[in-house]
C-alpha cells in the first residue's frame, strides 16, 4: 500500500510553490523531506494531508492521517497530560483505552513528571515530543512531521528521532521534514527540496550513486564549481575529468545536493 | 593575543545558575564553535562576551580589555534574529550599517549581492538574508564576530557560501565566535567548546572532543519491546537504516536487553553521539 503525492503542483497567487513534486509513504517507513526555508516542506505536508489545494498531480492518505505542524500543535495553556486527553476526546477514544495510551506515551517520551506542567513551561525538545505524543495517539495509519526537530539541540533531536523510529516500527508511514540534511541518514527514503522542485530521491546510496562526474577535494578554490567544506575546499568534475591539483573523494550526501543546488542555479 | 576572553564567567539569575565560572578564548584568525544544548548557556555567554548582559562574576574581555570599556567598532554581532530592517533594501540595510560605525559602505558586488541590491530584504530568500547580515555586522572590518546560529534554516549551498564568508574572515585576522546546533558544522570549526548546565565538558578539535567516546552499534532487527526497554533503562536508540545504534548503556546492558551477544558490539562515537553523552 502507498500513500503520499504524485507530480503535485502548487500556486501560491500564481507562483510555483511546488513543481511536480512525487513522494512515495508506505507503512513502516520513515520518509524525510530536506530543504531549506522556503524549499516548499510546509506547502508539501500541507498537500499530502489535504490543507492545501493541488493545482495538478495528486495525493492519497488513509483515513487515519495526523498531521503536526511546525508550531508543535500543543495549547500553552493546557498541561501536558490535559493536551492529550483533549485530543483522545476529539478522537472519541474510550476512556480506559486512552488512560492506557497516554500512560504509554508519557513514559516512552519521558514526560511523566511533567504531566502537571502548562504547555508554555516545556522546553523546545518536551514540547515536540508532546506534540508527536499527540500525533500518534489515535493510532494513525499515517504520521507527518512538519519540522519537528528545527531549533531544538542535538540532545533533544536524538530523542525525538528515537521515538520517531518506535512510531515507525509499529508500522506506520512516516513523513518528516527537516532543514537538517544529516537527518536524512535516519530515513528510509529521502526527497531533497529546493524552491519547489526535486532536487533528489531516493535512498541516500541511491542519491549518492546517481550523482553525475566526481568530487574533488583541493586547498583552494577552483572555478565557480566550487565551494568550501572545513578547511579545505570541494571542487565538481561534472564529466568526471580528474581536477589539477585536486583529489578525487567519494562525495556524501552534503556534496551531492550541493552538486545539484549548483546544478539548478546554472541552468 | 586572546581576541575574545571568557574568564571565570557566571551568570545567575535568581536561584538559577544559567553560566558558571567559565573560561575560554578564541585567538585572532581563529572560528570557535560554541556548543550545547538548549538552556546550556550558550547566548547568556555570548551576550556576556558583548557587553549586552552584565557577569554576576568574572570577567568578559575583548582584546585583553574589559568589555564594558571596548570600543563598539571592535566588535560585530549577528543575532539569532538577524537585526535588519525588512523594509529597507539590501542597498539600505548596508549603508545605514556603514554610516553607524562611520565607515564607507561595502562592495555588494564583491559580496555576491549585488543582484538584490534593491530588494526589499522582507523579499530576499533566508540565506540571502543571512549573508547580507553577516555584511551588516562586519562591513566595519571588526577584530571580533560573534554569529549565534549564523546558518540556520539555510540550504547546504547556502550554508558553503555563508561559511566561505566567515572563513574569508577569520583568514583576515579576525577571531570568529559562533553558536550552531548544525553538528557537522562543527568541522567547520578550528575549536569547539561544548556547554552543558551553564558548564564547559569539553573544548578542543573535533577530533580531540570525539577522543575515545564510544557507542553500541545493533546489526540487523531488534524487536519494539526490546527498543522500549532500552529506552527504559535510559539508552537513546537510533535507527541506522540498516541496524540501530544506542548511546548512553554500554555494550553489556545493551546485550542484556537486546537478549543477544551477536551483532551487538562497541563501535567509535560519531561527534553527535560523542555530544549526547557528554551532554547527559
Amino acid at each position: 500500500m502507498t500513500w503520499g503525492a504524485r507530480d503535485v503542483s502548487v500556486l501560491y497567487a500564481g507562483r510555483p510553490a511546488l513543481v511536480e513534486v512525487t513522494v512515495d509513504l508506505r507503512p513502516g517507513q520513515i520518509a524525510i523531506v530536506v530543504g531549506g526555508d522556503g524549499a516548499g516542506k510546509t506547502t508539501l505536508c500541507r498537500s499530502v494531508v489535504g490543507l492545501e489545494a493541488v493545482a495538478g498531480g495528486r495525493v492519497s492518505r488513509p483515513a487515519r492521517t495526523c498531521f503536526q505542524p511546525e508550531t508543535s500543535g500543543v495549547w500553552p495553556e493546557l498541561t501536558v497530560m490535559e493536551n492529550l486527553e483533549f485530543v483522545a476526546r476529539g478522537y472519541a477514544l474510550d476512556r480506559f483505552h486512552a488512560r492506557s495510551r497516554i500512560a504509554e506515551l508519557l513514559e516512552l517520551t519521558d514526560l511523566a513528571d511533567a504531566r502537571d506542567r502548562p504547555g508554555r513551561q516545556l522546553s523546545g525538545g518536551m514540547r515536540q515530543k508532546l506534540g508527536v505524543a499527540m500525533a500518534v495517539l489515535s493510532e494513525p495509519e499515517l504520521l507527518v512531521l512538519d519540522e519537528p526537530t528545527t531549533g531544538l539541540d542535538p540532545v533533544s533531536r536524538l530523542e525525538l528521532w528515537s521515538f520517531i523510529d518506535l512510531s515507525a516500527r509499529q508500522g506506520r508511514a512516516v513523513l518528516v521534514t527537516s532543514t537538517y540534511l544529516d537527518e536524512a541518514t535516519r530515513a528510509d527514503v529521502v526527497t531533497v527540496l529546493d524552491e519547489g522542485r526535486v532536487l533528489a530521491s531516493g535512498s541516500v546510496a541511491e542519491i549518492i550513486s546517481g550523482m553525475p562526474g566526481r568530487i574533488f577535494v583541493s586547498n583552494r578554490k577552483i572555478g565557480k564549481q566550487s565551494w568550501r567544506r572545513g578547511a579545505s575546499w570541494r571542487a565538481w568534475s561534472e564529466t568526471g575529468d580528474p581536477i589539477p591539483g585536486a583529489r578525487a573523494v567519494e562525495p556524501d550526501l552534503t556534496d551531492v545536493v550541493t552538486v545539484a543546488a549548483l546544478a539548478g542555479e546554472q541552468r | 593575543m586572546t581576541s575574545i576572553e571568557a574568564r571565570g564567567l557566571t551568570r545567575r539569575f535568581g536561584d538559577v545558575v544559567a553560566v558558571d565560572t567559565l573560561s575560554f578564548g578564541v585567538e585572532g584568525g581563529e572560528v570557535v564553535g560554541l556548543l550545547g544544548a538548549n538552556g546550556a548557556g550558550k547566548t547568556t555567554t555570548m551576550r556576556m562576551l558583548l557587553g549586552l548582559l552584565t557577569p554576576t562574576a568574572g570577567e568578559a574581555l575583548i582584546g585583553e580589555v574589559p568589555v564594558s570599556e571596548v570600543d563598539r567598532r571592535a566588535m560585530g554581532y549577528v543575532p539569532q534574529g538577524l537585526g535588519l530592517y525588512p523594509d529597507l533594501t539590501v542597498t539600505e540595510n548596508v549603508a545605514f550599517a556603514a554610516a553607524s560605525f562611520g565607515v564607507p559602505g561595502p562592495s555588494l558586488a564583491e559580496a555576491g549581492l549585488e543582484h538584490i541590491a534593491d530588494m526589499r530584504i522582507g523579499d530576499v530568500s533566508l540565506g540571502m538574508r543571512r549573508r547580507v547580515a553577516f555584511l551588516v555586522a562586519s562591513c566595519h572590518r571588526p577584530a571580533v564576530l560573534i554569529l549565534d546560529e549564523p546558518t540556520s534554516g539555510v540550504g547546504p549551498l547556502g550554508r558553503a557560501r555563508l561559511w566561505e564568508t566567515i572563513r574569508q574572515s577569520a583568514e583576515a585576522g579576525t577571531a570568529v565566535l559562533v553558536s550552531t546546533h548544525h553538528m557537522e558544522e562543527a568541522e567547520e570549526c578550528d575549536r569547539v567548546v561544548l556547554m552543558a548546565a551553564g558548564s564547559k565538558v569539553a573544548e578542543g578539535a573535533v577530533r580531540e572532543v570525539i577522543g575515545q567516546a564510544r557507542t553500541v552499534a545493533v546489526a540487523g532487527d531488534i524487536g519494539g519491546e526490546a527498543l522500549a526497554a532500552i529506552s527504559d533503562e535510559g539508552g537513546t536508540v537510533l535507527s541506522t537504516g540498516s541496524g540501530w545504534r544506542i548511546v548512553g548503556l554500554d555494550v553489556d546492558g545493551v546485550r542484556r536487553v537486546v537478549g543477544a551477544e551477536a551483532g551487538v558490539e562497541e563501535v567509535p562515537a560519531t561527534f553527535e553521539e560523542a555530544f549526547v553523552a557528554l551532554s547527559r
